[in-house]
């Protein structure tokens, strides 16, 4: 055996190095994309400070910006797609989990995870010649309509996931004592599942949020705060998405960043949130 | 609790239908959207497909013919990129935390992989515009491909980590047994055995940031022309459906249904085609 006062490297030491530069370069690039953003975005923080959150006027001529159209816009769009896609989808999870064992439940499941996998970007062509004409022309409610399609997925995946994850012997019991298929799941499913079924619907709405291209090619991208669902909107995401390429000045972009770094900060906050409730129930995060 | 048995037999059995009929109906109404979606890309893209669709450049308004050949190859290259960045730090990185990521620095490299993958596309597309864009002071196929990368990290990370994780710990062990280092165990042992499902999730993870379009729209922008230089700006199919559809022009229109054919063929066939090889190829 080799005698020194210093361990001798080994490979192991160096694949183990090697992988950990790797995996620590994601906690890495986090935080450079945070930095970043903050940087970017301090020259309009500097200009407008909060009020930026609060004011409704945006006029990238005159470099005066307001983020106020953009949030609402965002969270109305996003709330009427939960107001579609939440019966929805709980409906197709408690018919994949509960009510049927045929073989139609694994092609039904395929078709809703292709919903998952077709681009947002032809979702907006769709939406554009399609669903927009049929509802009145471009508007917060035809965002909100699209939106509910593309989140439809989530909500039925990580549903059914958590009504999987509640212990079998309950609804055996409850079976047991004669219940009904509905009895069953409103006595045995529905209690233990709850948490569970709150995180899906909370990811489905962190999804809705940062969703971009689709809701741009429909919401009418019109930074005004209307009541009615059927006047153009505009969101956070879409508005970076239109103006970013073609910012006029240093405040616009940095504006813009400051946009992004909102809708950061709100999609994080709501899918921590929602992964915390799945955890709850499954056991694993979501 | 409110008692339901001493509601009557054929309450209950109404209540019962209705519950059904529900759950059926919304079952049947979420995929309408699917046939509508599908139904309509063939039935408007295909009369626009021809064979110089995919060999042409774009033509210019008002001019017969032309196709998307520059942002089919696009697509390909920035998606190349993009593995280039996710596929390592995905990879090795998984690795780690499945092989050595119990402590503390797991915990934290798996709490910002998750963090990374709640980040809305277009914010990543921000930060490549940012750090890649805005030093280089152009757009470029490479800031594309760098953006489609951040996204994919952590869905690689985490199905590396889990398959890893999934080989039989007495395969790692039989390995040590017979005198071969460990990094060689992990390498040619336990990553081969896992291998099958680790590129079930890269091909999927391929799929999902081909239909990307917004961190593309000021990162590799677009292109009217051939270009393979990964400095400069780069069509893709994504960002030229994008352009093609809020036009006012109906042949470009007829483009972007064509373009969306192509891409939803590419996407969801090899979405599909890799879930159902995969289910073969699983542990069980």
């Amino acid at each position: 055996m080799r005698l020194s006062r210093f361990k001798r490297i080994t490979g192991d030491d160096w694949f183990s190095a090697i992988t950990f530069s790797f995996a620590a370069s994601i906690p890495l690039l986090l935080f450079l994309l945070i930095c970043l953003l903050i940087i970017k975005s301090s020259l309009g923080f500097k200009t407008f400070g909060f009020g930026f959150i609060v004011s409704s006027s945006w006029d990238p001529l005159n470099d005066v910006y307001g983020a106020l159209p953009f949030i609402y816009g965002t969270i109305i769009s996003s709330l009427i797609a939960l107001a579609i896609a939440v019966p929805l989808g709980l409906g197709c999870a408690i018919f994949l989990a509960e009510v049927t064992q045929s073989k139609v439940k694994e092609q039904v499941a395929t078709m809703i995870d292709m919903l998952a996998a077709i681009p947002s970007v032809v979702y907006g062509l769709w939406g554009i010649f399609v669903l927009s004409p049929f509802l009145g022309g471009p508007s917060l409610l035809v965002g909100g309509v699209i939106l509910s399609i593309m989140i439809l997925p989530t909500i039925t995946a990580i549903s059914r996931e958590v009504f999987q994850a509640v212990p079998h012997s309950l609804r055996e019991s409850a079976l047991a004592l004669g219940a009904t298929k509905w009895e069953t799941f409103k006595l045995a499913v529905f209690g233990p599942a709850l948490s569970g079924l709150v995180g899906a619907i909370i990811l489905g709405l962190g999804r809705a949020l940062g969703e971009t291209m689709a809701v741009t090619m429909v919401i009418g991208n019109r930074a005004n705060i209307s009541p009615s669902l059927f006047a153009p909107a505009y969101t956070l995401a879409s508005v970076i998405a239109n103006e970013f390429a073609e910012a006029t000045s240093e405040v616009n972009l940095s504006v813009l960043v400051e946009l992004g770094l909102i809708l950061l900060v709100i999609t994080v906050i709501v899918n921590g949130a929602a992964r915390f409730f799945v955890w709850k129930t499954t056991g694993h995060k979501a | 609790m409110e008692n339901n048995w001493t509601q009557g037999l054929g309450q209950r059995k109404l209540i019962e239908k209705i519950f059904l009929s529900a759950v059926f109906a919304s079952t049947a109404l979420a995929l309408v959207p699917l046939v509508l979606v599908l139904g309509y890309i063939f039935i408007k893209g295909a009369p626009a497909l021809n064979f110089n669709f995919f060999t042409q450049l774009p033509a210019p308004v008002n001019e017969p013919g032309g196709g998307m050949g520059n942002a089919i190859i696009g697509t390909f290259i920035i998606v190349a990129l993009s593995c280039l960045v996710g596929l390592p730090i995905g990879i090795f990185g998984g690795i780690w935390l499945a092989l050595y990521g119990q402590g503390k620095r797991g915990f934290i490299i798996r709490y910002a992989a998750d963090v990374l993958s709640s980040i809305p596309s277009i914010v990543i597309g921000i930060f490549a515009y940012v750090l890649i864009v805005a030093t280089m002071k152009r757009f470029s196929a490479m800031a594309g491909g760098f953006a489609l990368g951040i996204i994919m990290i952590p869905t690689i990370t985490r199905t590396t980590e889990e398959l890893v994780k999934m080989v039989p710990r007495s395969l790692y062990e039989a390995g040590l047994a017979l005198g071969i280092p460990k990094w060689k165990v992990s390498l040619k042992i336990v990553l081969r055995t896992a291998w099958a499902g680790i590129f079930t999730g890269i091909m999927l993870s391929v799929a999902r940031i081909m239909g990307e379009t917004a961190p593309l729209l000021f990162t590799a922008f677009n292109s009217m022309y051939w270009n393979f230089r990964i400095d400069e700006p780069m069509a893709s199919m994504t960002v030229q459906i994008y352009n093609y559809a809020i036009s006012p022009f109906a042949d470009w229109n007829a483009k972007a249904w064509a373009g969306s054919l192509v891409l939803v063929m590419l996407v969801l066939g090899t979405t599909v085609f890799v879930k159902k090889f995969s289910q073969r190829v699983y542990y069980g």
